[in-house]
């Protein structure tokens, strides 16, 4: 037991450790903060956009290669939401420009649980318990979302608005931090403390917690997880939405293929964390998020393979990721 | 009325017909057991009960209701418990956030709990602990006590002494003589010794079919008959 707790301990310690070896081979303190503060924005970012995924997967065995559709979906959706607020997004008043973002990401993550609703009757529900045909309809289904997309929002890429309060540095001596990563981070902590008292303090995530590790004993104390399930879908697809709509405003840039090229990256952290635990979900995301801005300065032609090389290594030594789900 | 009633039930798994025009009656009140040898069926049978399994022919009535190809969940709240072969323990929840799951409103009877701390005084003593972190019998205990936290009509328990030290056998047979007074209990056992002292009716199932049925004591006495079923001599 002890040794158990150690080991967990140990895990949890993975990101200070990469950034304390980052902190050496890159020298310079105020370039490892700014790639660092980067870094855990970009995983704070993807923790929302893979959370749902790994809670989908554990309760109910469900791939779902279409969960990325959410957070682009997200993104334009939000994006189109600000395009319309710029009077709001450029006030000199904090208060509006908040207001705006915060609309902004609101009506994406209706969409996202609107849309997880519709996704899982829809798309998911014909295909329990079929792995083969789950990832062939749900990568349909993202072709599919990203087809729509096209035809709605066209194309070329399409700029992101950003708020004016979120525009522009903290500057602290010789080191500048976007504002946007803050908030980013800020954002994460928020999303992740309501989660995790939503997954261990109230019945309903007992119950979660409970139909992950066996959904059959759940059902024969006389609860019908097929209920919980499509709360849990659409709250993850929500999610998702909300980490779209937060990377839109972070890249400034997003084209129609921003499903599909998170995608990988979604499955990545969830790998790497252990499916169905959303604490795990978190250390692969900011384990994820941290090498990405790392190895970009350090080998930027090394960034694309790195995370793929974290997956690896993570998983030659632990084959079920870092913090998975007991199952 | 009886407690269960099973009528020709045909179960299918996959491409294989495992069970064969399954009938018995386990009446109300005191020890059903169900015997067999290994892969005859039993854990099947009690999966159909459950639900787990929709029967493509035949009944289940439950004190006279139609329960086949309800949910598991509906027929759970209607008064069927059950306990694994597997126990089914939430092993990263606590003993008590197990308990909790099994009630219908997260809320605990006292003297129901009090009643379940003395038949399995170590569940009190790990209350807080991690399931996972329990001994064989332990989680054993907490199945069953999962199973009882709740008044219920009917219990289906699948191999409960499987691997447990004999001391703890005895506690688990004096506890289910408690339960099972008010309680029909519908046991899957292979501790012939254990079935017997608890309970009063059997059937005995082979390669998916029912191939006798009566009394214990009876079956208890008919050595030949014992060695034919089940190849075993008490
Ligand atoms: N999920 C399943 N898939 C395929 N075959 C199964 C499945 N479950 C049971 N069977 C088959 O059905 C038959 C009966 O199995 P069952 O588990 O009911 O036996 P049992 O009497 O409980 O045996 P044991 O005493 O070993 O627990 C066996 O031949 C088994 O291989
Ligand atoms: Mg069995």
């Amino acid at each position: 037991m002890n040794q158990t707790l150690n080991r967990l301990g140990n895990v949890n310690l993975l990101p200070l450790v990469l950034a304390l070896i980052a902190f050496g081979l890159i020298g310079s303190p105020s370039v490892w903060l700014t790639l660092t503060i980067a870094g855990l924005a970009m995983g704070m970012m993807l923790f929302l956009m893979a959370s749902g995924l790994s809670l989908v997967f554990g309760l109910m065995d469900v791939l779902n290669f279409g969960h990325s559709a959410f957070a682009s979906l997200g993104a334009f959706v939000a994006a189109t939401v600000l395009a319309h607020m710029s009077g709001w997004l450029g006030s000199e008043s904090w208060v509006l420009n908040l207001a705006a973002l915060m609309l902004a990401i609101g009506v994406a993550v209706l969409f996202g649980l609107i849309g997880g609703f519709l996704f899982e009757r829809i798309i998911i529900r014909p295909v329990y318990r079929d792995h083969l045909r789950q990832i062939l309809i749900t990568i349909g289904a993202l072709i599919v979302i990203e087809q729509l997309i096209f035809v709605i929002w066209g194309g070329s890429p399409l700029n992101v608005a950003r708020p004016r309060f979120l525009q522009g540095s903290f500057v602290w001596g010789n080191v500048s931090i976007e504002t946007y990563r803050i908030f980013a981070v800020v954002l994460g902590v928020m999303v992740y403390a309501a989660l995790y008292l939503l997954l261990n303090r109230t019945r309903v995530g007992l119950l979660v917690r409970a139909g992950v590790e066996n959904r059959e004993m759940v059902e024969a104390l006389g609860f019908r997880v097929g209920r919980l399930f499509i709360g849990v879908f659409m709250l993850g697809s929500a999610l998702a939405a909300m980490g779209g709509a937060m990377w839109a405003g972070y890249q400034q840039l997003i084209s129609p293929t921003l499903g599909a090229q998170m995608m990988i990256v979604v499955f990545i952290v969830v790998i790497i964390g252990g499916l169905g635990s959303i604490e795990g979900t978190l250390l692969g995301a900011l384990m994820v998020g941290l090498i990405d801005n790392y190895v970009g300065f350090l080998m930027p032609k090394a960034a694309l393979a790195s995370n793929m090389v974290l997956m690896m290594v993570i998983l030659m030594w632990r084959p079920n990721g870092l913090r998975p789900a007991v199952k | 009325m009886n407690a269960l009633e099973l009528n020709g039930i045909e179960t299918r798994i996959g491409r294989y017909n495992v069970l064969h025009e399954v009938s018995f009656t386990v009446p109300e009140g005191g020890v059903f057991v169900l015997l067999g040898r290994n892969g005859a069926g039993k854990t099947t049978t009690l999966r159909t009960i459950m639900g787990f399994w929709t029967p493509h022919a035949g009944s289940v009535r439950f004190r006279d209701t139609e329960i086949s190809g309800l949910h598991t969940s509906v027929i759970a709240r209607k008064g069927v418990a059950f306990v694994p072969e597997d126990m089914g323990i939430f092993r990263a929840l606590t003993v008590a956030e197990n308990m909790t799951l099994a009630t219908a409103r997260g809320q605990f009877d006292s003297a129901r709990l009090d009643w379940i701390f003395d038949l399995f005084p170590a569940l009190k003593t790990f209350w807080n602990t991690a399931a996972g972190g329990l001994s064989g019998g332990q989680k054993q205990m907490l199945a069953v006590a999962r199973a009882i936290i709740e008044p219920r009509a009917l219990i289906l328990i699948d191999e409960p002494t499987k691997g447990l030290a004999p001391a703890i056998v005895d506690a688990m047979a004096e506890a289910f003589q408690e339960i099972a007074r008010d309680t029909t209990i519908l046991l899957v056992e292979q501790n012939f010794e254990f079935a017997r002292a608890l309970g009063r009716d059997m059937a005995v199932i082979e390669d998916g079919r029912i191939v006798h049925t009566g009394s214990i004591e009876a079956f208890a006495e008919d050595t030949e008959l014992q060695t034919r079923l089940l190849s075993l001599s008490v």
